[in-house]
């Protein structure tokens, strides 16, 4: 009996997580499944059973498909530059000889991952700019000014401009957790391999990729599920155009629900978001399990 | 854990060189080290251009890009700070201060419940508390909306210091979770046995062993509350309620000409995190890989 009262104290501790998360996580998260089947009339305040309607104009929805391809768009380039090039770039790093320039790199690639996705958007939004940007102008100064455009203002070079501003935020953040995980590598192993004369670039095939490979995998998980979830950059950057061009999902989920005020839409793509983060999540989970049993 | 890490930062007694002897190793030398320095000036170089151009008069920002301001006055900061950054500052600052109190507490809590004390039906509380690690934000904001609509909370810094704190506890409990599990349970027998409360050894005992793994998530948060954009564009309309990043773009369309006054906005922005990080930085890198690493 008075281990009972004891253990049930016990669950004070969590008490205030579980509520917190339960008001504000789980139920809204249920209650958006409520949302995303029926259809709202904003006007009376109404809310009318619909079924799988919102779903249906899902699927006939270029604009959603567009967004999904952009967001599949994010996700590889995001593999190739913060999973791929920043695993290079942290190996080169540490292969510095020299603490303090080495230190030095590190924290001059970070940095912008420190700042603001917001901030960093306007400031590549400006860079962009035909009037005011450098880009253009830079192009010019190296004799390539045929290739000045406005590229946020066109549909074929947007989305890309987008993504470019992106790596260049966040490739200092993977290129640190990889550096982090090079370190963990014993240095007997590269000591080892220079006596008997094996060049740098066997060195990182051989040594560094094969044993850096749990921080890729998680890495890999978590730049898709990032990739998922932007907003922050389309938003600040082009609103999701020129022409709808550079829509994702979540810049398309606020458009319906607060712009359009068609919830029950917007919610339709909220379920879209929940299940691609979920199976990624799951993804996560599945590979750490692995991982632990192999260790 | 943290002195381990910068021990690993700085000393590493042999490093493998870029390249090894010869013309071809020579040749990949400088190529690596072009590289290397290349990249460097592609992060700093855009970086420097919104400092510059938040010191240039708008006629200077429209020509050309690369020439430096021709006075270093502090007018555009002046101005941005009066149009409504300084409200934004105290906003932002409000909002992340206490949503980092509130959310490391009640994850350090809930971590120390989940790791030292025993709990009927452990494994599901712990479920819905890091199951929360897997929900994008998005998923829950029409609902959301219209909960914090009927509450009174909408267009308030309180919406955003409630939902920082609901979105950040699953990944804040995982982090302290993961290293209090470490820690010996002696430590709370011996507490218990010298009478000391649960309560008691948790403020006096557990949290402040768990100093390394509360400064990177208190770091964690301050970033994460600074910079988040989402719930703090779709909840806050007005002066008052905006943090910085939603402020920032509203001062770019309210002003949308005066281009200097908005890089001064960003750079004000920017510099708050930038130095903490700065300071931080071997917090940050324990942080991080712990965020990702575990």
């Amino acid at each position: 009996m008075h281990s009972r009262i004891a253990s049930l104290k016990g669950l004070l501790w969590l008490a205030p997580a579980i509520l917190i998360l339960i008001a504000f996580v789980y139920l809204p998260l249920v209650q958006n499944f409520g949302f995303a089947t029926s259809e709202w009339d904003i006007y009376s305040g109404t809310q009318e059973f619909v079924g799988a309607k919102n779903f249906e104009k899902l699927l006939h929805d270029p604009i959603f498909w567009r967004s999904l391809g952009n967001n599949l768009l994010y996700a590889v380039m995001s593999i190739v530059f913060q999973v791929g090039a920043a695993l290079v770039i942290a190996a080169m790093v540490e292969s510095v000889r020299n603490a303090r320039v080495r230190n030095s790199l590190r924290v001059i690639y970070f940095i912008p991952s420190a700042i603001s996705i917001t901030v960093s958007g306007l400031l590549f939004y400006f860079i962009y700019e035909p009037n005011i940007g450098m880009l253009n102008s830079a192009l010019d100064f190296f004799g390539l000014g045929a290739l000045a455009q406005p590229w946020l203002g066109q549909e074929s070079t947007a989305m890309l401009g987008i993504i470019a501003m992106s790596q260049w935020q966040g490739f200092g953040y993977s290129a640190l957790l990889f550096t982090v995980a090079i370190q963990r590598i014993p240095s007997e192993l590269y000591e080892a391999a220079q006596i008997d004369g094996v060049g740098p670039f066997r060195r990182f095939f051989t040594i560094t990729l094969p044993l850096v490979r749990e921080m890729s995998g998680l890495m890999m998980i978590v730049t898709i599920s990032g990739a998922f979830q932007v907003f922050n950059e389309v938003m600040v950057m082009t609103s999701g155009g020129p022409n709808n061009s550079t829509q994702v999902l979540g810049t398309w989920l606020y458009r319906n629900g607060f712009v359009r005020n068609d919830f029950g839409y917007a919610a339709a793509i909220a379920v879209v978001i929940f299940v691609l983060s979920l199976g990624i999540g799951l993804a996560q989970l599945w590979y750490t399990r692995k991982r632990r049993v192999e260790v | 854990m943290s002195t381990e890490t910068a021990v690993l930062l700085t000393v590493r007694p042999q490093r493998p060189r870029i390249g090894k002897a010869g013309f071809l190793g020579i040749i990949g030398r400088i190529f690596a080290w072009s590289f290397l320095i290349g990249l460097a000036v592609i992060v700093i170089y855009p970086l420097l251009w919104m400092i510059f151009n938040g010191f240039k008069t708008n006629t200077e920002l429209f020509g050309n890009p690369f020439a430096l301001p021709q006075q270093w006055s502090w007018e555009n900061y002046a101005n941005a700070w009066n149009r409504g950054v300084s409200d934004f500052l105290t906003t932002s600052l409000l909002v992340t201060v206490v949503s980092t109190i509130t959310t490391v507490l009640v994850s350090a809590w809930a971590a120390y419940g989940l790791t030292r004390v025993k709990i009927p039906f452990s494994a599901f509380w712990s479920g819905i508390i890091l199951g929360g690690l897997m929900l994008a934000p998005a998923v829950a904001l029409v609902p959301l909306v219209k909960m914090f609509q009927a509450l009174g909370l909408y267009n308030t810094f309180w919406a955003l210091m409630v939902l920082y704190t609901a979105f950040r506890i699953p990944f804040t409990t995982f982090l302290i979770r993961s290293y209090m599990i470490d820690l010996p349970m002696e430590v709370d027998e011996a507490a218990q046995i010298d009478g000391a409360s649960r309560w008691k050894t948790f403020w006096r005992i557990i949290l402040p062993m768990c100093k390394p793994i509360l400064v990177s998530t208190v770091l964690l948060h301050v970033l994460f509350a600074w910079n988040e954009y989402l719930f703090a564009m779709v909840f806050t309309s007005s002066v008052g309620a905006q943090t910085l990043p939603v402020g920032l773009t509203s001062l770019m369309s309210k002003h949308g000409t005066d281009y200097p006054v908005v890089f001064a906005g960003m750079v004000i922005a920017a510099v708050p995190v930038v130095v903490l990080f700065l300071v931080c930085q071997r917090y940050f890198v324990k942080g991080l890989a712990d965020g990702v690493g575990k």
